[in-house]
């Protein structure tokens, strides 16, 4: 099959053909980037926690008139007490939960040198082991790593931090015993944990997603209504439906906060529900859009096939097979998507450019644009195929009708 | 000629009737998902006090130490600076605003134990706001000085805990404390929530005190926006180093608040000469300038605004291929209409016409679609979902950008058509 014929054909229906051209660059550079958006937003909600989502939940109490250390000890007896619970341990913050010990950091005591905004959980004794964190260095937490706090964290501490962490912080050496600070308070590496993911998002995008620090705390007046709760994976419903009949008892004085404490599996689902909700609407946009740019395509050529009926009659007349009447509109289609596709590689790099500009995204890695064209080259063919079969379909005695 | 060419369009569309649908259909779409985003767009990027705005006035200065070369200001102010400022009066009307969590109480009432966010401010706030009451007033001046023990409740907690009746001078339990009501406001939603300095849609908070009085019953448990040191006694803020109370001034015309902006430069420079600054950059927005530099439309909202218009071109450049295609399979009649003696123009108009049929037709569609989609984002469980409605100006823009889209769509076709040489076409027939 000749490709010259076409493309004078084409030329002869420049502006249908630009134009059917161009809808299809458009829709390649915001498939390419929708993709694109869908797989960053899909990344960012694999991310990996580090402790037994399925086991853990948060509850939380606020009690503001309550003796802290009196209310620590009748939640963590009371709760305990109930079928299906492992252990109960205080803690301020949960992964996917409101953060509570968001912070600078610094590696000298003078404060000049930063190590950037981290989130410290400040844990009481158990919650290691309930969390599930796993250890790549140092040993566990031991019973007299647990200090006392005042005001904000102990003073003085022994520390757990994660890989990302210490990466950042020490790059090219040994974590274990190295010194930070935040203000006046100084902490000493002593493990390293493979991951703990912080509370909300890091400050500075995906990066800093898992810079927490695990500070080994004794409960108190600051460090109290917080509680980590660890159950059997099947019980967990269980407990968390009973959880408040319990406490209405045990703390009578305090407020249930409902919202606050829930599965550390239903906590995640909150937090990233904006993120599937775009996904969705992003899944939704690529749907519609392929569609609208297939019935483009549908419609033009079945204008054309309408208009051609004759050609197509004399040149089935004068030997031509069906087969290739159905090639010359395929080959058309390709040759019209190719240079839709190449404007498009162009105007999908470009939109990328500005999302990055505006949205603080990644560059679109190169392997999208193919993936794109593929797309749309299939997209095509499918759409065309209809008419270019009906346009095989027409009698050679078509050409010797009049109209 | 309108009606005529209306009935000529209305044929033609009957003739083809799986090529007007796709029309149809594609102009729909892309209107549907466009009005969609544009109307909560438009809702979240509205003006929270309109006519007034241009007055209301946040400024800022930067009192954290630790960022001596900061660009920008820190967004909120330490205790010290925000009052000093407050208590000035340098401008027409001026508001401090803290909020803290809080146990609510009714003593007369059976309900549990509520905790609920409590605003605590300045006399000022309600007419500065526009804040509007159902019973009672706000209180004086004199209770912001004295610390008296009142609040102001929303309509929806008097719902709550008073089934709606007039409950001034009743009592309520904040933590510790008995505090009376004097007033219970109407229904009041400004949209964003612009007095929290952080932009938010939620809505306003349902207990209302004076600043001085907030301080004292809520000790303890106030949030830092930000500290540059650790305070000695957490939630309580009153000395310490960190930013968390917002002052808003209301200014009448330019030249007052460029004596303002003046003002609280010279404040910052003098604060730094006595060493408790490091920093005097100062900043002065006014209420719809703040809101566009803090960015208070979520950029997932804004996001998808571009993509649904992206979306829209998609359909924009089908629509014209489609028009294009129709138009000069028709050229064989046309060609009889022009020979017949109509004019260029009115074979471009009798175009257009179809072109702006096909517009209604998907505006209607659009609207449809656009309705659907606002009650998807309406179950999205987001602060604003309860705000997401048509709105008559939407609903009217829904059908002008689809007619608008249509025509844009139909004009290049309908040149073409209009070029169509009589002679040519009727040699075929």
């Amino acid at each position: 099959m000749q490709i010259r014929p076409i493309l004078s054909a084409l030329r002869h229906h420049r502006l249908a053909t630009l134009l059917i051209a161009l809808e299809i660059a458009l829709a390649c550079a915001v498939l390419c980037n929708a993709c694109f958006l869908i797989a960053v937003r899909v990344s960012a909600m694999a991310i990996h926690s580090g402790v037994d989502e399925t086991a853990l939940a948060q509850i939380k109490l606020d009690c503001d008139d309550c003796n802290a250390s009196d209310l620590n000890a009748r939640v963590l007896s009371g709760l305990g007490k109930l079928p299906g619970v492992q252990s109960v341990s205080v803690i301020n913050a949960v992964p996917f939960g409101d953060h509570a010990g968001t912070a600078g950091i610094t590696l000298d005591a003078a404060g000049q040198h930063s190590g950037g905004v981290v989130d410290f959980y400040a844990a009481g004794p158990g919650s290691f082991q309930a969390l599930g964190l796993q250890l790549l260095a140092g040993p566990l937490p031991k019973q007299d790593d647990f200090r006392a706090i005042t005001n904000f964290l102990p003073a003085d501490a022994s520390v757990w931090v994660t890989r990302a962490l210490a990466d950042h912080l020490w790059p090219d050496a040994n974590p274990l015993g190295k010194e930070f600070w935040m203000d006046k308070f100084h902490f000493r590496v002593a493990g390293v944990l493979e991951h703990l993911a912080r509370p909300g998002g890091g400050e500075g995008g995906p990066l800093t997603r898992e810079w927490s620090v695990y500070v080994p705390t004794q409960p108190g007046a600051q460090l109290s209504g917080n509680y980590l709760l660890r159950a059997e994976p099947a019980q967990l419903q269980q407990v968390l439906r009973d959880a408040p009949a319990a406490l209405a008892k045990i703390a009578p004085d305090a407020v249930f906060d409902k919202m606050a404490s829930r599965s550390i599996g239903a906590l995640r689902d909150g937090y990233f529900q904006a993120d599937r909700a775009m996904a969705g609407i992003l899944i939704g946009v690529i749907a519609a859009l392929l569609l609208v740019t297939a019935l483009g395509i549908v419609g033009l050529a079945s204008f054309w096939v309408a208009q051609r009926r004759r050609q197509i009659g004399i040149r089935r007349a004068i030997g031509a097979t069906r087969g290739d009447i159905l090639r010359y509109f395929q080959i058309e289609n390709f040759l019209i998507v190719t240079f839709g596709i190449v404007l498009g590689m162009l105007l999908a790099y470009a939109l990328n450019l500005l999302l990055m500009m505006q949205y603080e995204l990644p560059r679109l890695p190169l392997y999208y644009l193919p993936v794109g064209a593929l797309i749309l080259w299939v997209l095509g063919q499918l759409a065309v195929l209809g008419p270019a079969l009906r346009a095989a379909a027409v009698p050679p005695v078509v050409a010797t009708r009049s109209v | 000629m309108f009606a005529y060419y209306l009935d000529l369009a209305l044929r033609s569309l009957k003739r083809n009737k799986v090529l007007t649908a796709l029309m149809v259909l594609a102009i729909a779409v892309g209107i549907g998902a466009s009005m969609t985003t544009l109307t909560v767009m438009h809702l979240l990027s509205g003006d929270p006090l309109p006519g007034r705005s241009g007055q209301i006035f946040f400024p800022q200065l930067n009192p954290d130490a630790s960022r001596p070369h900061a660009k920008e200001p820190s967004a909120v102010m330490d205790y010290h600076s925000a009052v000093d400022l407050w208590s000035a009066r340098r401008a027409d009307r001026q508001a401090l605003i803290v909020d803290s969590m809080i146990k609510v109480v009714a003593p007369d009432a059976t309900l549990p134990p509520l905790r609920l966010d409590m605003l605590s401010t300045t006399v000022d706030f309600f007419p500065m706001f526009e804040v509007p009451f159902r019973y009672g007033s706000s209180w004086s001046a004199d209770d912001d000085a004295k610390h008296s023990r009142v609040a102001v409740i929303s309509d929806d907690l008097n719902d709550k805990l008073f089934g709606g009746v007039d409950s001034v001078g009743r009592t309520l339990r904040l933590g510790g404390s008995d505090v009376r009501i004097v007033g219970v406001l109407k229904p009041w939603r400004p949209v964003p929530l612009f007095y929290e300095a952080w932009g938010a849609y939620t809505k306003p908070q349902d207990v209302m005190t004076p600043f001085s009085t907030g301080l004292e019953i809520n000790d303890g448990h106030f949030q830092q926006y930000n500290c540059w040191h650790i305070p000695d006694t957490p939630g309580h803020l009153q000395d310490a180093p960190c930013s968390w109370v917002t002052l808003w001034v209301q200014l009448d015309d330019a030249a007052k608040a460029g004596a303002y902006q003046r003002f609280v430069a010279d404040y910052a420079a003098q604060q730094k000469s006595t060493g408790r600054f490091t920093s005097t950059v100062t900043r002065l927005r006014n209420l719809m300038r703040w809101l566009d530099y803090i960015g208070v439309v979520p950029s997932d909202v804004r996001l998808q605004m571009w993509l649904a218009f992206a979306f829209l071109a998609i359909c924009l450049f089908n629509t014209v291929g489609l028009l294009l295609a129709k138009f000069l399979r028709r050229a064989g009649e046309l060609g009889v209409r022009r020979a017949l003696g109509a004019t260029r123009g009115a074979v471009f108009a009798q175009c257009l016409v179809e072109a702006g049929l096909i517009g209604l037709l998907g505006g209607v569609g659009g609207w449809l679609l656009t309705l659907a989609g606002l009650w998807l984002v309406g179950r999205q469980p987001t602060d604003y979902a309860d705000l997401i409605r048509l709105d008559l100006p939407m609903f009217l823009t829904t059908f002008a950008l689809a007619i608008a889209t249509s025509l844009l769509a139909g004009l290049l076709p309908a040149v073409r058509a209009s070029r169509v040489v009589p002679a040519l076409q009727l040699k075929v027939l």
